[in-house]
């Protein structure tokens, strides 16, 4: 992980105190109400429908246990003892108060973390694939990379003010996308050209919200060193000529399309002609002290399946399923990837005490090295357990209610905090994710389904990622009541596509038999083990329709 | 006279801002230190580039393309932000420094507030038309909110990781 040296602690505590002192002047009366909203915004603080929100940033979504530690001890002294992983691998507190909130940040700045811009128009958190770094199937550990945007984003003073907030993703698996690149403002895919020199695939103008877009590559291939130059001709382009007379057609993707992608393409090749070769191209020298962070740890020489492994794996029906559901393959040997899921039933999707984020912590201690992630599905990840110990984990941790073996399946719901906290809410969500929960609580029916995403947003804003979702549910107010519409068909990854719009929304109340129809649909058409969204791809949404509003 | 601050000092502002006119050739340019709209200046440079006290002023919408050829001629460029959060102008100031190589007085004007001072100093803002709302004595202390930067800037010609030791 990386590790904050004396440089970064210094600008971290400046801000800190920047934003002690600006509270201080906005309760003084000296910061009016519309001046201080961007710069509480851009520390993480929104003011929500119940009470102010802090959204703490966790960079591509890596913790320590002592980043956990400190995390659970906040959640306990200024909130309500319970914090809320978002779709962004960052965390929020939905009970502080704006007095304590450069209290929290303090705190925070002793363990190198922060909420820099969390919020705002701004460029925000860099995320990427969860298993980075431990994976067999990327091409180089993407971490570096998102550490070297962190570092340039950080009050970058040229792009503190943008049209929209700015989202930026890193993916280095050629065949699967974790990160959802596609659906960001910029997308990067860590290639190698035909030589086999590293660089990037640069996608820009994907994004979810009111206008669903799948992002555009206008750079097949990017030098390595070239990472920062290009970003900035972007953003530049951007800033000046993204539209900033509506809020709802300012993101870049609205000025990708207007200008079409070939001639965004131009202007920012033209741009960064003039950037490229100046002091902000990257050097090998910290390329390499970037990455010097991200070496393994102590991994042991280790056989794969030992018996402590293969022996329950053989006897135990529920350890079996678990493996099976929560349990990837790690590059090393011996060694496993293990998802631990926040979706227990009757728990918002992504909600955590303060005890389970302690209790995260012992376990990130014991098993995985000290760190863990934070998954944009709302779950945590162990990176590297011993497969010897799964067994023991499991028995561990379920009891502690990290053991619901849905990853991936129609439960592990992707939700929004909704209208039960969000004030930009249409609707709540976190009920209709527990009452899909509590519907589909057979896990072999589950199972038997297989992989297939249903993923709730409260609003157009789409923090519940809905488009994306095989399935996805969408709150809309109706003359003051919530209803929630549907769209099937919707994908993430590679392959990504936005989900079509089934017709006519429903009652909450409806929900749960509408869902069930619609699997129904997939499971009288399928074909043997085919997936939801192949069968959906295959039959198109008609006979959904037709099941559904019969 | 309202107050300015310039290279890290407090001074009375000595300048005349003019409105944009409807008809930029024919708006009247009075005698002494006059900031006068781009527009103007295109209009009427042949007349106003022989005059040593003329400064020019973009909006945020405006190119600084446009003063190109005649850019090292002027004695003040300032550049408006309409509304502080609009952004624009902290591109145009980097591109008037760092692609036009403009060495003379960079200004912001318009609402010029204390938190943003920083961030306008880094992308080539050495003189500041504060709001005239608020004090230029507190506002100073803007200029020096953080004591290291990563990127690169205008104030800074490297950024950290080359400065790194």
């Amino acid at each position: 992980m990386y590790k904050y040296d004396d440089y970064d602690h210094r600008i971290i505590r400046d801000r800190v105190n920047q934003f002690q002192d600006q509270t201080n002047r906005y309760f003084a009366g000296e910061l009016s109400e519309e001046e201080f909203l961007p710069l509480r915004l851009q520390n993480g603080l929104y003011v929500q429908r119940l009470a102010p929100m802090l959204r703490i940033c966790i960079p591509y979504g890596m913790l320590s246990s002592t980043q956990l530690r400190r995390l659970a001890k906040v959640t306990r002294d200024y909130d309500k003892g319970y914090a809320h992983f978002t779709t962004r691998q960052n965390l929020q507190l939905n009970w502080p108060t704006v007095e304590d909130a450069p209290k929290i940040l303090a705190e925070l700045a002793e363990v190198e973390m922060h909420a820099v811009q969390t919020s705002g128009n701004c460029i925000r958190n860099t995320t990427t694939d969860q298993y980075a770094g431990v994976t067999q199937e990327e091409l180089v550990d993407p971490r570096p990379y998102c550490e070297i945007i962190r570092q340039w984003s950080t009050f970058h003073p040229e792009f503190a003010f943008l049209p929209r907030k700015f989202k930026i993703a890193v993916n280095s698996c050629p065949d699967t996308d974790r990160a959802a690149i596609h659906v960001h403002d910029i997308g990067l895919q860590i290639i190698t050209d035909e030589s086999g020199k590293l660089g990037y695939k640069v996608l820009v103008g994907g994004g979810l919200g009111r206008t669903p877009m799948i992002g555009s590559v206008i750079r097949e291939f990017l030098p390595e060193h070239d990472l920062l130059t290009y970003l900035e001709a972007i953003l530049r382009v951007y800033n000046r000529y993204g539209r900033r007379d509506n809020k709802y057609k300012a993101r870049i993707k609205i000025l990708v399309k207007a200008m079409t992608p070939e001639g965004f393409a131009e202007k920012v090749e033209a741009e960064w002609e003039h950037l490229k070769d100046g002091p902000t191209k990257l050097t090998d020298v910290e390329i390499a002290r970037i990455k010097s962070h991200f070496v393994d740890p102590d991994y042991q020489a280790l056989d794969n399946q030992p018996s402590e492994l293969a022996t329950p794996l053989a006897e135990n029906k529920y350890f079996s399923n678990w493996y099976h559901r929560n349990v990837v393959p790690h590059k090393k040997p011996g060694y496993a990837i293990v998802n631990l899921t926040l979706k227990k039933l009757g728990v918002p999707p992504g909600n955590v005490t303060d005890s389970q984020i302690e209790q995260l912590a012992n376990l990130a201690d014991e098993y995985s090295f000290g760190e863990l992630r934070v998954t944009h599905e709302q779950n945590v990840v162990l990176g590297d357990v011993e497969q010897s110990r799964l067994f023991e984990l499991w028995e561990k941790i379920k009891p502690l209610g990290f053991a619901t073996p849905n990853l991936g399946t129609l439960t592990d719901i992707i939700c929004c905090p909704g209208g039960d906290y969000c004030s930009l809410a249409n609707a709540k969500s976190i009920p209709v994710a527990e009452a899909l929960q509590a519907k589909f609580d057979d896990l072999d029916y589950v199972y038997d389904l297989g992989e297939l995403d249903l993923n709730i947003s409260g609003c157009m804003n789409a923090c519940g990622h809905h488009h994306v979702g095989n399935i996805g549910v969408l709150g809309v107010d109706k003359k003051g009541e919530e209803w929630y519409q549907i769209s099937v068909g919707g994908a993430s990854g590679q392959d990504a596509s936005i989900g079509q719009i089934l017709g006519p929304s429903f009652a909450r109340e409806q929900m749960p038999d509408v869902i069930e129809k619609i699997l129904q649909v997939y499971v009288d058409k399928r074909n043997g083990e085919e997936l939801f969204i192949d069968t959906f791809r295959r039959i198109g949404l008609t006979p959904f329709k037709e099941r559904v509003y019969a | 006279m309202p107050s300015l601050i310039l290279d890290g000092q407090i001074f009375e502002d000595q300048w005349v801002y003019l409105e944009k006119a409807e008809a930029a050739d024919q708006q009247q340019v009075p005698e002494g230190k006059v900031v006068v709209p781009l527009a103007t200046w295109l209009a009427q440079k042949d007349s106003l580039s022989s005059r040593a006290d003329i400064g020019v002023w973009l909006d945020s919408d405006e190119e600084p393309e446009a003063l190109a050829d005649h850019i090292s001629e002027l004695a003040l460029i300032a550049v408006n932000f309409p509304k502080f959060a609009d952004g624009r102008g902290y591109s145009i100031a980097r591109l008037i420094r760092e692609r036009h190589s403009y060495q003379g007085e960079l200004r912001a004007m318009g609402d010029v507030l204390l938190d943003q001072l920083f961030y306008m100093k880094r992308c080539g803002f050495n003189s500041f038309a504060l709001r005239p709302d608020r004090s230029a004595e507190k506002a100073l202390a803007g200029l020096t909110t953080f004591t290291e930067v990563y990127q690169a800037g205008t104030d800074q010609p490297l950024p950290l990781f080359r400065r790194r030791a």
